[in-house]
């Protein structure tokens, strides 16, 4: 199914995604007392690195280039198919729960498989973590949407989140959607590489998961890895934007607006979490991972009584 | 239909005797032998995609002098749907093995060795297209056999011939519970013909958990899987592709065979085989991610498909015992697809191993790295099998696992309203165990293809390898483009294997089964999604090269965080990717670790190593077979070497025979 | 007020997997006081908009003794045997989440074959006391300091507690009574055991006990 009305939100998402960066960034800055970074510095940033050249290591092969390529073209297309608060996706079909989640996958494997390359000793480790933990974060995600598949009986994307808004406020739905939203968070956070899972602006690469990964990536690979970052923010974002606030009104422009609010939302909250709370110890964050599977196992079966 | 079929299957054995008699000639007697395999291929498979097509079923029959058994032979969809992986697989594998076998075994084994493949390729077609059980038993008794000898190639290891008598041992449990089986579906009846199995209410459920042990020794099920991470690795790897990607499968076959001839599908055995599914592949990938021997990961990661189809058959059970059709029809052809596809990246990736351990003399990925370099054709198609196996899109991987997963999530949405399913319970087994055994073999293959093509290389062999060439090449890139063109063709499938999965459905269902559109409509869309994702990549890719294009990249070290003289010892090891995954898992995983602490100011030496054995192997079946061992030597004084205690034996034996009968 | 019952089923649910993961004395205890207090709220959710007096007393009695005293209790033993974390405990702490699903699975099962069911507002009830008797036992079993197992106690009585609200709405004092004496009695011999160990061993590692045995 094509739906021309989503590429609004989508295209939104293309030029806004590394907003949301700034926005995350100004609001630790607020809570440290800084002024923080221009709005428009992520834009900035990539501008600068797609003008750089690149340096590459004598250790590595094509699959480094390919890496962030893949990565940005497979969270690009997983963003067509995830709908923005209740705005059709551009793309539907039943079954493209899976295709998002495992499209992330790829977008995983081929970055995992490019810092291998450079066989750096600190970008194996970060590596070793991204498929560690995001192994653990995946059955969450999908046993989330599966609760949210059962509630509105659908098995697109498009309409899970498009049914959702008409009857989230009956009661029988409160506890499951509050532990799926739960558990969105938590994934939320572990998949993009935030605090208390992982924190991209530490010092130390020992203790870095993502930003370890990227060492050796300089120019318009950096850019491009940045970008998919920044995508991969607003989709996972949206999810869980759609679960909390399944506000929908008729018109497409209020919807896209809300939905955009929301997110933004999203990364004030992304950003006090940072501010507030420490990074997990590594050995603790498989069990943060798995909480966000219990609360998905529970919300299922609360679903189904 | 039938008769090219025929002739394919006896084509090998001929040509496999031909090349016995030519043993001095090994050249002549390996074309003769590949060629026959390959020429074979074309036949059966050509017979299965029709049998799959158009939905026909052919047989012959003729009669045999044995009691209760008839030269009985058939093609259905069922059967084709495993005689295709089988014959793309074999003459892959041949064509491999040709230059595979010259360059490994020693020239006077090569005709034997050709000897035992070809049976065991035609004993495989046998097994799935027999329709009488004698001969269904005789066939998987030669398959069971041919790949012994196969596994003995190098019987001069000691570790290759403890290898070979587990799977011995192991295949002969497995066929006692057939033979029960077959005996149990047959009674009654004057011989043992498929046709006259009739469904008996009263012994369906002890037949179904004889065929499960009994297959299921053979497929790998968990606890019965020890014979296959001695027995793959000990094998050539040509060999060891064919076991593993489809001898396995003919465990498979027979499970979904025998449910053919049990009647009515009881929930239970739905949840039987989910269950065993989700633990089989649990453990196979945990186990995976935990080896250091390239080719007992991969046997592991047999394992785990091996699971990953029986939950996809379990879901699918599940569909028709509780009646919701699209489940069924989602989960059986996502499993069907499973198996087709499991054979072309397993083999792919068994044929990568064995090119690199013909050019490094090792297998261990702690001594490997930076192949990708000097092996690329071997690194690119075994990336396209790890990206496969690791059921990541766009590769056919995904195909299979994508339609369980969706059959699964059409059972728990419909269970919400009107049905009995205990949707919470599949949708935590199967979409909640699907995703982390997915999360877990891309952990499992970007460690192997990491640590084993990427990087420096770690040792002198593996920097002075070089790139196969010849047939070796040839094999492992068919199947590498075997796996692009199931993605390719995703929209095809359903139409092919909705014949087969019919065969499992009775009664009313059948219809609905039939016409359920979720399968075709789900992979229609998918194929129409990679398209898009390859439109979307090429765009990417346009940019990128429009951005790059104006300037000259450096080359530089490795940015090691300012240290500049990174030494390959310094990697990220296979062994150090696999730690986190051994501490979580350290109640089953039991991984043993041996180190050397450095000491004193100028440490000489410091080493680490770790394993993790089989906790079954260990734990469970060397005691039972110990306590076996120690009962025949309690009966050892019977036997005393003379022959006239012998006779008296014998004698003995008769007369209290004599007087039983007679009494 | 059934949303509202739900909601603090489900916390209670959660806390009974915080105590699983938890390897912070403080923190359990202080999760321990919460399902004190949620315990106390069930009875007044309940029984909306028609609460007695005397049913109010007797929930904030109950909350009372579970959130403010007993955690009083266990939080001067930890202090005084100077201890903050269950440090190596029989069953790792992401196995225990993981053997919590399972437990939860099998207190989903029991709860749909218990004929009780059906006597509650909510049909969440009795799944949540068994998953919290299950809970408190299963900390019992695989942890070794003496102060969770105190906890792990505390858990398997605000189960039965609010099992006993589920189907026995009106003469819950009775029952609740007893067994809060008992529990009372388990705290009290565990403070003594837990203050005489560490006086003892330096430990409150229960597994030196064994020692005792010859």
């Amino acid at each position: 199914m094509f739906s021309i009305a989503g590429c609004l939100p989508v295209l939104l998402a293309f030029c806004g995604a590394p907003l949301l960066f700034s926005v995350i960034n100004r609001t630790k800055a607020k809570f440290a007392g800084r002024r923080g970074a221009p709005w428009l510095q992520p834009y900035f940033e990539l501008a600068k690195l797609l003008r750089k050249s690149a340096v590459y290591s004598r250790t590595t092969t094509p699959l480094f280039t390919l890496g962030p390529m893949v990565s940005c073209a497979a969270t690009a297309t997983a963003l067509l198919f995830v709908p923005l608060s209740g705005v059709a996706p551009v793309f539907a079909f039943p079954g493209d729960v899976l295709w998002v989640v495992y499209l992330l996958g790829t977008s995983r494997f081929f970055m995992v498989l490019a810092a291998l390359d450079t066989g750096s000793s600190f970008e194996g480790m970060g590596a070793n973590r991204e498929v560690f933990f995001s192994a653990l974060a995946e059955p969450a995600l999908l046993l989330s949407l599966t609760t949210l598949a059962v509630w509105s009986q659908s098995l697109s994307l498009g309409g899970i989140y498009g049914n959702l808004g008409a009857v989230v406020l009956a009661p029988a739905a409160g506890p499951p959607l509050l532990l799926v939203a739960a558990a969105l968070l938590i994934v939320f956070l572990a998949e993009n590489a935030r605090i208390p899972v992982d924190d991209p602006t530490t010092h130390l690469e020992l203790t870095m998961i993502h930003e370890v990964m990227i060492l050796d990536h300089s120019g318009p690979d950096f850019a491009l890895i940045q970008y998919a970052a920044s995508l991969r923010l607003w989709l996972l974002g949206s999810l869980l934007v759609g679960v909390v606030v399944p506000w929908r009104s008729a018109g497409l422009v209020l919807n896209v607006l809300a939905g955009c609010t929301c997110l933004f939302l999203l990364a004030v909250l992304t950003g006090i979490i940072e501010s507030v709370m420490a990074r997990l110890r590594l050995v603790r964050v498989p069990e943060f991972l798995i909480a966000a599977s219990v609360l998905s196992i529970v919300a299922l079966v609360l679903m189904m009584r | 239909m039938i008769g090219p079929f025929v002739f394919g299957l006896l084509l090998p054995v001929v040509a496999g005797c031909a090349a016995l008699a030519l043993h001095r000639r090994p050249d002549l007697a390996s074309r003769i032998a590949a060629g026959s395999i390959v020429a074979s291929s074309v036949l059966t498979g050509g017979c299965a995609i029709c049998s799959l097509a158009t939905g026909a079923t052919a047989s012959i029959k003729i009669p045999w002098n044995v009691p209760l058994g008839s030269l009985s032979l058939g093609m259905d969809p069922l059967s084709a749907a495993f005689v295709l992986p089988i014959s793309i697989l074999a003459s892959a594998a041949a064509l491999y093995g040709r230059d595979y076998l010259t360059a490994t075994v020693r020239p006077g084994w090569i005709a034997r060795s050709w000897f035992f493949f070809n049976s065991l390729v035609a004993a495989m077609l046998l097994v799935v297209s027999a329709r009488n059980g004698l001969l269904f038993l005789f066939a998987w008794e030669a398959m069971s056999l041919a790949s012994f000898f196969l596994v003995l190639t190098e019987y001069d290891h000691d570790e290759v011939r403890h290898a070979a008598w587990v799977y011995a041992v192991a295949a002969h449990i497995g066929t006692a519970c057939l033979l029960v089986l077959f005996l149990l579906l047959g009674r009654g009846g004057s011989s043992l013909d498929f046709e006259q199995f009739t469904p008996q209410a009263a012994f369906a459920s002890a037949a179904f958990i004889l065929a499960l042990i009994g297959f299921g020794t053979k497929a790998g099920f968990v606890a019965l899987h020890v014979w296959l991470p001695e027995a793959h690795p000990a094998a050539p790897s040509h060999v060891s592709a064919l076991m593993s990607g489809v001898m396995i499968k003919t465990g498979i076959y027979g499970l979904l065979r025998t449910l053919t001839f049990l009647g009515e599908v009881q929930p239970l055995w739905g949840w039987t085989l989910l269950g065993i599914g989700l633990a089989t592949a649990l453990y196979g990938v945990v186990f995976a991610i935990a080896q250091q021997d390239l080719k007992r990961m991969l046997a592991y990661s047999s394992v785990e498909n091996i699971g990953i189809i029986s939950i996809g058959l379990g879901t699918g059970l599940l569909g028709l015992a509780y009646n919701i059709p699209a489940m069924a029809a989602c989960a059986l052809m996502g499993s069907m697809l499973h198996i087709l596809n499991h054979s072309l990246f397993k083999g792919v990736m068994f044929l990568g191993a064995g090119a690199i351990q013909l050019r490094t003399r090792t297998r261990d990925m702690n001594q490997l790295g930076g192949l990708l370099k000097r092996m690329p054709w071997t690194g690119r198609s075994f990336l396209v099998g790890a990206l496969a196996i690791s059921g990541l899109p766009p590769l056919n991987g995904f195909l299979g696992e994508a339609l369980i997963v969706v059959g699964a999530l059409i059972g728990v949405i419909a269970s919400k309203h009107a049905h009995a399913l205990p949707g919470e319970i599949v949708g935590v087994a199967v979409v909640g165990g699907l995703a982390l055994i997915g999360g877990l073999s891309v952990a499992c293959f970007t460690r192997a293809f990491g640590c084993v093509f990427l990087g420096e290389p770690r040792s002198q062999q593996a920097s002075s390898a070089r790139e196969v060439d010849g047939g070796m090449r040839i094999g492992m890139l068919i199947l590498a483009a075997g796996c692009l063109l199931v993605s390719l063709l995703a929209p095809l499938w359903p139409a092919l294997f909705r014949s087969a999965i019919l065969a499992l459905a009775g009664g009313d269902i059948r219809d609905a089964v039939m016409a359920s559109p979720q399968p075709q409509s789900l992979l229609i869309a998918l194929g129409v999604a990679y398209w898009l994702l390859a439109g979307v990549f090429a765009l990417v890719w346009w940019l990128r090269r429009r951005i790059a294009g104006s300037w000259q990249a450096e080359t530089g070290p490795t940015w090691d965080c300012g240290y500049a003289a990174p030494d390959p010892r310094m990697q990220y090891t296979a062994s150090s990717f696999g730690d986190p995954f051994a501490r979580l898992f350290r109640l089953l995983l039991r991984t043993r670790s041996g180190q050397g602490v450095p000491a004193g100011f100028f440490p000489q030496e410091a080493r680490f190593s770790s394993e993790s054995p089989d906790p079954f192997a260990s734990s469970l079946f060397a005691p039972a077979f110990q306590v076996v061992a120690w009962l025949a030597s309690k009966v050892r004084h019977l036997q005393h070497g003379r022959i006239q205690i012998y006779v008296l034996y014998i004698a003995l034996t008769l007369i209290a025979l004599l007087v039983w009968k007679l009494d | 007020m059934a949303a509202w019952l739900d909601a603090v089923l489900v916390l209670l649910m959660l806390s009974g997997f915080w105590l699983l993961g938890s390897s912070r004395l403080q923190a359990c205890i202080r999760t321990v006081a919460i399902q004190g207090v949620l315990l106390g709220l069930i009875p007044l959710l309940s029984e909306w908009p028609d609460v007695t007096p005397r049913l109010a007393v007797v929930a904030a009695i109950s909350a009372l003794i579970k959130a403010v005293i007993l955690p009083y209790l266990l939080r001067r033993a930890i202090r005084e045997a100077n201890v903050r974390h269950e440090v190596d405990p029989m069953v790792g702490f992401t196995t225990s989440l993981l053997f919590g699903i399972g437990l939860w699975g099998i207190s989903m099962y029991l709860a749909s074959r218990l004929p009780v069911a059906e006597a509650s507002v909510s049909s969440l009830q009795v799944p949540v006391s068994i998953f919290m008797v299950l809970c408190g036992l299963f900390l019992i079993v695989s942890r070794n300091t003496a102060v969770m197992q105190a906890i792990g106690y505390l858990a398997l009585e605000n189960g039965i507690y609010g099992f006993g609200w589920a189907f026995a709405i009106e003469e819950p004092l009775l029952v609740e009574m007893g067994v809060l004496l008992d529990v009372f009695v388990g705290v009290f011999v565990m403070g003594i055991t837990i203050h005489h160990l560490s006086r003892e061993f330096d430990t409150i590692e229960t597994d030196e006990l064994a020692s005792l045995k010859d």
